[in-house]
């Protein structure tokens, strides 16, 4: 039972990781109907600019911060010149786009940053606590939930109480409509983007002390991520991050009972038996509009 | 139709907008004098929709002229014109089922800077349609035809337009709930000196409004008269307006 308690705490930290790659997938999503397969990509570039922060002598907060920042004009960029002239095309456009920036993004973080993996430091400390036999939950897992957290329910109020955020939900729901109402819906899906590569960013840098920074370190973290964003269905934040950490916790109990070796099948297993049992994801209430 | 400088709204010459190979407006000329309400009638595909599509920027007409109180607004797109205070209420009035009303509401609004005037006129909006101020927490999707229809025309109206497009507001709409909505508009028009251009498949009852009708077909103006006088003509009306 203490082991049992232990495992399903310890898949709380990295499925928070998973969770943030889901919403940040989400957000796209719901801005664009573009499934961004370089989000893992961009994310570990922002990584990398990170760590050349700390090696220069710079402080955890200061890289981090530059990581979301880069995140936030990587995601732009992206959007505006390299997705924008595809997004009213066939969706097959924009994934073939968004793989073309995933390759090339890897192909530069390699010419950049070589191949070698590094260990981005933790800052806090990766010790577990210890409540009688359960061991669980590092100070660095603390800060790896509570901030994935804080995000969440950031951009929750920034979409539901403020008016940057009624602008680009009337932007994801119905471009057209909004604007007619004087909605400048280009800027709003760039804002999107933007958003969610500062998400990615922070999920980078918060992975990256368990998976050492390389060019492909986050190619299995968007494949978890991803999973997750299926699970609770593309269209939902909530569904994202409940699939995510559900996800994450999943795996730790493959992990810990069956073996690591199976982690990344038994994730495509549960995708199937979702796609199979609910298409739209379990958290999805918008599968059916359009009347 | 005198060419008076001040006293028009709207003033379209000669538009043209096609889609590909299909011409939906075919040099089409039209004036609304401020304060009036002018219906526009036609059968299904006449482009009556087309029309106020390229008024509000959603097609980019391929030539011609539209003159908003003697500005060029020709080719500019629908957040500009909207601004510019042009407000477009979409056929099948284009509310957002995924937001509250209070959202639909306040969104129509939000592009204008001054913020008292802002919620000003969004309780006038309240005000104007006592069913939305009952539900303003409600979804939109969970409200009925007409409910919706005066959702789409409050949430245009918060923006203060000084010209408004209103496409088939009648559409799916029982004719008690019609009358109510055409006799706000006439009511609008009256009070506060707000233009409309009012499309209409629904001939009488857009007739019963309007202080002048034009009849579009095949994407031309074949008619442009008194709506009495349009109403009057036997011919006009088995032709094009089926009443």
């Amino acid at each position: 039972m203490a082991r049992f308690l232990s495992v399903t705490l310890g898949g709380l930290s990295g499925g928070m990781i998973y969770a943030a790659v889901a919403l940040s997938l989400v957000l796209i999503w719901r801005a664009t109907r573009v499934l961004n397969f370089a989000q893992g990509a961009m994310a570990m570039f922002t990584a990398y600019l990170a760590y050349k922060v700390l090696e220069h002598g710079g402080s955890y907060w200061v890289a981090l911060l530059v990581a979301l920042a880069s995140g936030l004009v990587l995601g732009a960029f992206v959007e505006r010149v390299l997705v924008r002239p595809v997004e009213n095309g066939p969706p097959l456009n924009a994934v073939v786009v968004t793989l073309g920036v995933f390759i090339v993004v890897e192909g530069l973080a390699g010419m950049f940053f070589g191949g070698t993996p590094h260990r981005y430091p933790t800052h806090f400390s990766n010790v577990n606590y210890r409540v009688g036999d359960v061991s669980a939950l590092a100070p660095f897992d603390i800060w790896v939930i509570v901030s994935v957290l804080v995000v969440a329910v950031l951009l929750g109020l920034l979409f539901r109480y403020t008016d940057v955020g009624l602008r680009m939900r009337a932007a994801a729901f119905e471009g057209e409509v909004a604007r007619m109402l004087g909605v400048r819906v280009g800027r709003m899906l760039t804002l999107g983007w933007a958003l969610a590569a500062v998400i990615g960013a922070l999920a980078a840098v918060l992975v990256s002390p368990n998976v050492p920074l390389s060019p492909t370190s986050m190619d299995e973290v968007f494949v978890f991520g991803f999973t997750g964003a299926v699970i609770g269905g593309l269209d939902s934040p909530v569904g994202a991050i409940l699939g995510g950490v559900g996800l994450g916790v999943l795996l730790n109990y493959v992990a810990a009972y069956a073996g690591s070796d199976l982690q990344t099948l038994s994730a495509l297993a549960v995708l199937v038996l979702v796609l199979m049992i609910k298409p739209s994801g379990l958290f999805s209430t918008t599968a059916t509009r359009r009347v | 139709m005198a060419e008076g400088a001040g006293g028009l709204s709207l003033e379209v010459k000669d538009l043209v907008t096609s889609y590909g190979a299909i011409t939906a407006l075919n040099g089409v000329s039209l004036s609304v004098p401020a304060g009036s309400i002018t219906a526009v009638l036609g059968a299904n595909g006449a482009g009556k929709s087309s029309l106020l599509r390229s008024l509000s920027g959603l097609v980019r007409p391929r030539s011609g002229s539209v003159l908003l109180d003697g500005k060029e607004i020709a080719g500019r797109a629908p957040e500009d014109v909207v601004q510019l205070g042009m407000s477009h209420v979409p056929e099948g009035r284009g509310v957002i089922a995924e937001l509250t009303v209070d959202d639909n509401l306040r969104l129509g609004g939000l592009w204008r800077k001054d913020k008292a005037d802002r919620s000003a006129a969004l309780e006038e909006a309240y005000a104007l349609f006592p069913p939305l101020d009952q539900r303003r927490k409600r979804l939109a999707m969970t409200l009925s035809g007409g409910e919706r229809q005066m959702l789409a025309l409050g949430r245009a109206l918060v923006a203060r337009p000084r010209v408004l497009l209103l496409d088939e507001p009648s559409l799916g709409l029982a004719p008690r709930i019609t009358a109510q909505i055409m006799g706000l508009v006439r009511r609008l028009c009256d009070e506060t000196g707000l233009t409309v251009l009012l499309v209409e498949q629904n001939a009488r009852s857009a007739l019963s409004v309007a202080d002048h009708g034009v009849v579009l077909n095949l994407g031309s103006v074949v008619a442009s008269d008194d709506p009495a006088k349009l109403a009057a003509d036997d011919n006009l009306r088995h032709a094009y307006l089926g009443f």
